[in-house]
């Protein structure tokens, strides 16, 4: 069992993010992110979707994702070279001046931005791939999380090629 | 300018339509005053089930797209059934449906269901139109996506304003479909068939194990062609029955759950499994790990999504059925040399015929045995969905491919009576037989209204034995005979089929089935027969769940 990243063109139309949702869940794969948003194509958006599963099962989930007919393209990324983030906020927190300078110090080590400042609370947004994401929300954990949210995975090939391109 | 209603029936004029099966409503009132002087033929039915069954029969008789139309909320609901009825056996229906107007949607307005949500799952694609001027192209492309590739429903909700909206008239149509997330392979790929050839050549104990697909693909020619070429015996699978003659020396008949023996010990012992227009379904595979044990898998199937799905592949051929036989055909140079296999499928043949006990009782299997020899293939055969299908797949002998129609994947009670009519509609030339039982036929028996009000000359034979039998069967083998629910009351069905105007006979005797049969089928119109059949006869051979297939009850054992 491992994570698969698949980045997946759709037609840009109502309904058709659960239409691949639905066809996710009905068939018993399970999704551990999704981000989906516009692309550099006008009228196609991009489906961002990590899947668990050994390669028989991503197969069948490609495939399957493939029947849709509002589906464009599937690929999978993790066999590829590609980049991958993930954004998160995280409200954590900091009413003591050492827990502040601490969370403040973390946050510099992990090129976090504090993006908002109250009295009793900061809220910090981070970028990286999921493990960095993961260290961080570890690292908070004891000086309390009162709010976290993150994207979902965002994936690109490296380099020249796009998922467009290449078979 | 015209109507987006006019505009709807002018695309399905485009289609080829000639009749829709429906029912009438509120917010269908538009597309309804559209047909009243159309020259599409609309058939009233009692329930919009019924409209959704119908249109799959006709497609399955027929090869073309069924339609279907209802209204919104309940109507649209009530074909929900159907719907994935064909879409488990993949058969080109288009159903329409009215819908609340669009300025009402997700209002909870009164008879409003989101129904394109309801059917995401059991539909092969669904639109909601929004604007009359897209009407055109979302007609087209549900025709073309319904019939192309891996075949299926297409739902297509049509709002009243969109129905009233208008068109400008004298738009220009596309000639072709175009869809970039749609593009299905026709054409196998020709190192898999060489690579296919290859194991082909070398097998000593091939099998043909083929489906649904050969029927679908107009395949059956080329089939024949390959099973005879390569001299490879043919199982064929409940979808597949018609598919090869049934009465061909390279036939071992159906596989599976009630599959013959020769069927299910030649699975077992072959050596290659050619695998055409199949997909590996656990009534036809049992447990999996003991399906084909010993041998290589060639599977061809056009959706690439079935090839290993359930069943590891060594050579898998994504294509049309029909265009991959066709190319197998053409670069066969050598085939393999299979007489001592052949030989010993057919002494399986000999050795393990179905049977059943012929003594003086009136048996369910003579009476399908009687139909079979007086319509000698040239009929429709209809069946519903429990014993009474299972007896007619075993014990009818189907010659051509389109004269079984039956609800395979989805096991749909009900579906037989209402597929039969739209199937008369699709093949008004010949007889169209439904074998039902008590229990199915119940299900969808207001349709004697729809025949008896255009006179539709469909035949219900009706196995009756006062049980849902099949369930009944499972709870005399598996549940200590605890017939929990299972038992149903005597029904005059011929009182019932006389109230719609219907005639009907009862037959108790086995002496008058033969006669029964011939008055019902020489008969212009309709005709219910009630066989009072022996209660307890069970359908063997069987694989009980979860068993290998070779491992089959009820049968003489090697």
């Amino acid at each position: 069992m491992k994570s698969h990243t698949l980045s997946v063109l759709v037609e840009n139309r109502a309904g058709v993010l659960s239409r691949v949702a639905g066809m996710f869940s009905r068939r018993g794969f399970n999704i551990e992110s999704l981000a989906v948003g516009p692309c550099e194509e006008p009228n196609m958006s991009r489906v961002t979707i990590v899947v668990n599963g050994d390669d028989g099962v991503v197969e069948q989930v490609m495939k399957q994702t493939n029947k849709l007919i509002d589906v464009i393209k599937v690929s999978d990324l993790t066999k590829r070279e590609s980049v991958e983030r993930e954004l998160a906020l995280i409200k954590v927190a900091a009413e003591s001046g050492p827990a502040r300078a601490e969370i403040l110090q973390i946050a510099d080590i992990f090129r976090a931005q504090v993006v908002d400042v109250g009295s009793k609370t900061l809220v910090l947004q981070v970028t990286g791939d999921t493990e960095k994401i993961d260290a961080l929300e570890k690292l908070l954990r004891p000086y309390g999380i009162k709010e976290l949210v993150r994207t979902g995975k965002i994936a690109l090939l490296r380099g020249a090629k796009t998922v467009k391109s290449s078979k | 300018m015209k109507t987006g209603a006019k505009t709807l029936i002018e695309a399905l004029q485009r289609e080829g339509v000639d009749t829709i099966f429906g029912y009438p409503g509120g917010v269908v009132l538009p597309i309804y005053d559209e047909l009243y002087d159309s020259s599409i033929r609309h058939i009233l039915v009692r329930h919009e089930q019924a409209a959704a069954h119908a249109a799959d029969g006709y497609a399955r008789a027929s090869g073309r797209v069924g339609v279907c139309l209802a209204t919104s909320g309940p109507g649209a609901c009530n074909l929900v059934t159907g719907i994935a009825t064909a879409y488990m056996d993949s058969i080109p229906v288009v159903a329409l449906t009215g819908q609340v107007p669009t300025g009402l949607l997700g209002n909870d307005a009164f008879q409003e269901s989101d129904i394109t949500g309801i059917t995401m799952p059991v539909t092969k694609h669904n639109y909601l139109v929004k604007d009359a001027a897209d009407l055109d192209r979302v007609v087209q492309e549900a025709f073309y996506i319904a019939r192309t590739g891996r075949p299926g429903p297409v739902l297509v909700d049509i709002p009243k304003d969109v129905s009233t909206g208008v068109v400008q008239e004298g738009r220009p149509v596309p000639e072709t479909v175009s869809l970039r997330g749609y593009q299905p392979t026709y054409q196998g790929h020709v190192r898999q068939i060489d690579r296919a050839l290859d194991l082909i050549a070398g097998a000593e104990r091939p099998l043909v194990y083929a489906g649904g697909g050969v029927v679908l693909s107009e395949a059956s020619a080329e089939l024949l062609e390959f099973v005879e070429t390569a001299a490879v015996p043919v199982t064929t699978t409940l979808m597949g029955l018609g598919a090869v003659p049934g009465d061909h020396p390279l036939n071992l008949g159906m596989l599976g759950m009630h599959g013959t023996q020769s069927a299910n010990y030649a699975v077992t012992e072959c050596d290659l499994l050619i695998a055409v227009g199949v997909r590996f379904d656990d009534r036809v595979t049992g447990k999996i790990e003991t399906f084909a044990p010993n041998a290589a898998v060639i599977h061809i199937d056009i959706d690439p999504a079935e090839i290993g799905k359930n069943k590891a592949v060594d050579v898998p051929i994504v294509g049309d059925v029909k265009a991959v036989l066709q190319a197998l055909l053409r670069r066969m140079q050598k085939r393999g040399d299979t007489a001592n296999w052949v030989a010993r499928t057919n002494a399986w043949k000999a050795q393990y015929p179905l049977r059943y006990r012929d003594d003086d009782r009136l048996r369910p299997q003579y009476v399908v045995e009687q139909l079979s020899d007086l319509l000698k293939g040239e009929g429709i055969i209809v069946s519903e969905v429990g014993q009474n299908q299972m007896w007619t797949a075993l014990y009818y002998c189907f010659k051509k491919p389109r004269t079984w129609i039956t609800s395979g994947g989805l096991g749909t009670m009900g579906y037989g009576f209402p597929a039969a009519i739209g199937a008369h509609y699709a093949r008004p030339d010949v007889p169209v037989v439904d074998v039902a039982g008590d229990g199915s036929i119940q299900m969808n028996i207001q349709e004697l209204g729809t025949v008896a009000q255009y006179d539709i000359p469909v035949k219900i034979v009706i196995l009756n034995n006062m049980y849902l039998g099949m369930v009944r069967q499972w709870q005399e083998l598996f549940y200590d005979r605890r017939y929990s629910y299972t038992e149903l009351p005597s029904v005059d069905f011929v009182k019932i089929a006389n109230a719609y105007g219907v005639e009907g006979l009862r037959v108790d005797e086995k002496a008058g089935v033969r006669e029964a049969l011939e008055t019902a089928l020489a008969t212009d119109g309709p005709f219910v027969l009630d066989f009072r059949v022996e209660r307890e006869e069970n359908v063997f051979p069987m694989v009980p769940a979860g068993a290998a297939i070779n491992e089959m009850i009820g049968v003489r054992q090697r």
